[in-house]
């Protein structure tokens, strides 16, 4: 009963998050479709979070291997993501003639 | 309990900065700021698990971390931007495979099975079977990109047959699985016979599909880690994941409706393999032009539309081609970009391009803003785009791509097309614009052509 009831709040978290996540997706203009994947990559290397107790529980001699592999995959694409993230946003520039270009470092 | 709080506390700060972050990608001023608290909310998410109750032991999760850094760091800043799509890919690949091994240690820990209720079991088998699909898949799709793999779609007799077979099988033992969890073979099964799918169903796909191929990778990749998230009971993994598996699926339907075809086409169509050219391009001859002749119509426009185009990325001409525009704007002439929603290889890859060339943001063009201004336009320059300006779209019904929205190139004033050499696009269609009177062709490497283009157009 008990577990059921805490499915269904994250089944409801689960809708509302894909809600928002469409709702605010559907506003990123085409323009920087590249930069929204690399981000959203990096955003759900979250599952970090869950490699990281399976690798560090000690269960067993395969959790924590497997947990290990997964903290590996999951780290390259936090670091990498949020980086390469970055490095793109940084190159997107307005035009400078208006002046308005320098308003932001 | 205290701890607790404290670790639940870091998720929500963390889911949060998430939505912040991608709401500040609506806007290209303010997405470098929103990105960075984004990373932040990461980094505390990251923290915060460190005060897990079930951790125990932290070396293995420290070499994780160090070795995980070590590789995403090179991947982050060294990768050329022209490597951008397979880079795409191999990060869809890393995500679905944390997300599998994690599914795999957990089943493995709640007694391969035993300990596992049906509802945790539809999470978990929903996981591995998703992940190890993206796993492959994504694989696949970075071969083809990176050219390990040939870019054309590789078919045979009875595949879509083949495929059905194996996806209907995994889904059988799936739901076998949700019924009795305690069958550790099953589960074994589903995760290799998702490896096996993932493989069979990118394989036939083109080139020229992969920004949606990529973009429902992305959204399976993100429906795996919100999976994990059901499975382990973690709301931050629910919310990135559903965030994730949003955004891949709204750019898999942007992508699909620019070629005007459904998924299950993409998927299933085999798109791209050598046709019979629906009308014969016979008897029509091209009209070349040398680059001084080219340089000249350059140097006197008032208006130039630049196309660019998968061609553009594999020359990495994008240097080039600002330099050539910087001229033509010298001389008085006004220079845009027409960028098509599928040019490229993955979604905004032409716009990631010309922003690395330093073209302010502003120039580059939508396709339904830029379309009406093509008749008023002097040169409409084509740097290696083919399929995406080809007329037969509008008025062929018998071509593959019929229906598809294109860019109107052939209705500027005159059309000058940078191409490698008279060989038909990825999708191997003939292009009768190439034909047209108003078009001029010049022929060789963009790059090359570009660079000889600027020259001429200084001299003139």
């Amino acid at each position: 009963m008990h577990e059921s009831v805490l499915q269904l709040i994250e089944i409801y978290v689960f809708i509302l998050a894909g809600f928002v996540g469409f709702l605010v997706i559907t506003r990123v203009p085409p323009l920087l479709h590249t930069p929204l994947m690399s981000a959203t990559n990096a955003i759900s290397g979250i599952s970090l979070v869950g490699s990281l107790v399976a690798a560090g529980a000690g269960h067993s001699r395969l959790t924590t291997a497997l947990g290990f592999a997964a903290v590996v995959a999951a780290t390259i694409n936090v670091v990498g993501g949020f980086l390469i993230t970055d490095r793109m946003l940084k190159m997107f520039k307005r035009a400078a003639p208006g002046g308005k270009g320098q308003e932001r470092k | 309990m205290t701890r607790l709080v404290i670790l639940e506390a870091t998720y929500l700060a963390a889911s949060i900065f998430f939505i912040l972050g991608l709401r500040s990608l609506t806007k290209p001023d303010s997405a470098r700021r929103g990105m960075q608290q984004a990373a932040v909310g990461m980094l505390l998410a990251v923290a915060g698990t460190l005060l897990h109750h079930e951790i125990i032991e932290y070396h293995w999760i420290a070499a994780g971390l160090v070795l995980g850094s070590l590789v995403g760091y090179p991947m982050g800043m060294w990768v050329p931007m022209t490597a951008m799509p397979q880079r795409i890919a191999a990060s869809h690949m890393f995500g679905a495979l944390a997300a599998t091994l994690v599914g795999i240690a957990e089943f493995s820990k709640l007694g391969d099975g035993a300990l596992v209720t049906r509802p945790l079991m539809g999470a978990l088998g929903f996981e591995v079977l998703f992940g190890s699909l993206t796993i492959t898949g994504s694989l696949m799709a970075f071969g083809k990109l990176q050219g390990l793999v040939p870019g054309v779609p590789v078919t045979f007799r009875g595949q879509n047959a083949v495929n059905g077979l194996l996806f209907a099988a995994a889904v059988g033992l799936f739901l076998l699985l949700v019924w009795a969890p305690a069958t550790p073979w099953a589960f074994y099964l589903v995760v290799g016979l998702g490896l096996v799918v993932g493989v069979s169903l990118v394989l036939p796909i083109g080139g020229a599909d992969m920004p949606v191929v990529i973009s429902l990778l992305n959204s399976y990749a993100g429906l795996a880690s919100s999976a994990t998230g059901f499975a382990i009971g973690n709301n931050v993994l629910i919310i990135a994941g559903a965030l994730d598996g949003a955004s891949g699926f709204i750019l898999s339907i942007i992508m699909s409706k620019a070629m005007n075809r459904s998924f299950g086409n993409v998927l299933f169509g085999a798109f791209g393999k050598p046709q019979e050219s629906s009308r014969a391009a016979a008897g029509l001859t091209v009209r070349p032009i040398t680059a001084e002749d080219a340089a000249i119509q350059l140097a006197y426009a008032q208006k130039v539309i630049v196309v660019p185009g998968y061609g553009m990325a594999v020359a990495q001409a994008q240097h080039a081609v600002k330099e050539l525009a910087a001229l033509i704007e010298k001389n008085g002439g006004e220079v845009k970009y027409a960028i098509h929603p599928v040019a490229g290889r993955m979604p905004g890859h032409m716009n990631v391009l010309l922003a690395e060339a330093d073209i302010p943001y502003d120039k580059l063009k939508e396709m339904d803003e830029i379309n009406p201004e093509f008749p008023s336009c002097d040169v409409a320059l084509v740097i290696g785009a083919n399929d995406v300006v080809n007329p037969a779209a509008r008025n062929d019904k018998g071509s593959p791509i019929y229906g598809m929205p294109i860019l109107d190139v052939d209705q500027a004033r005159s059309v000058i097309v940078l191409k490698r050499s008279m060989n038909p696009g990825f999708a191997g269609i003939e292009n009768e614009l190439f034909y047209s009177e108003r078009t001029s062709m010049l022929f060789g490497d963009a790059k090359a052509s570009l660079q000889k283009l600027a020259e001429q157009v200084k001299l003139a």
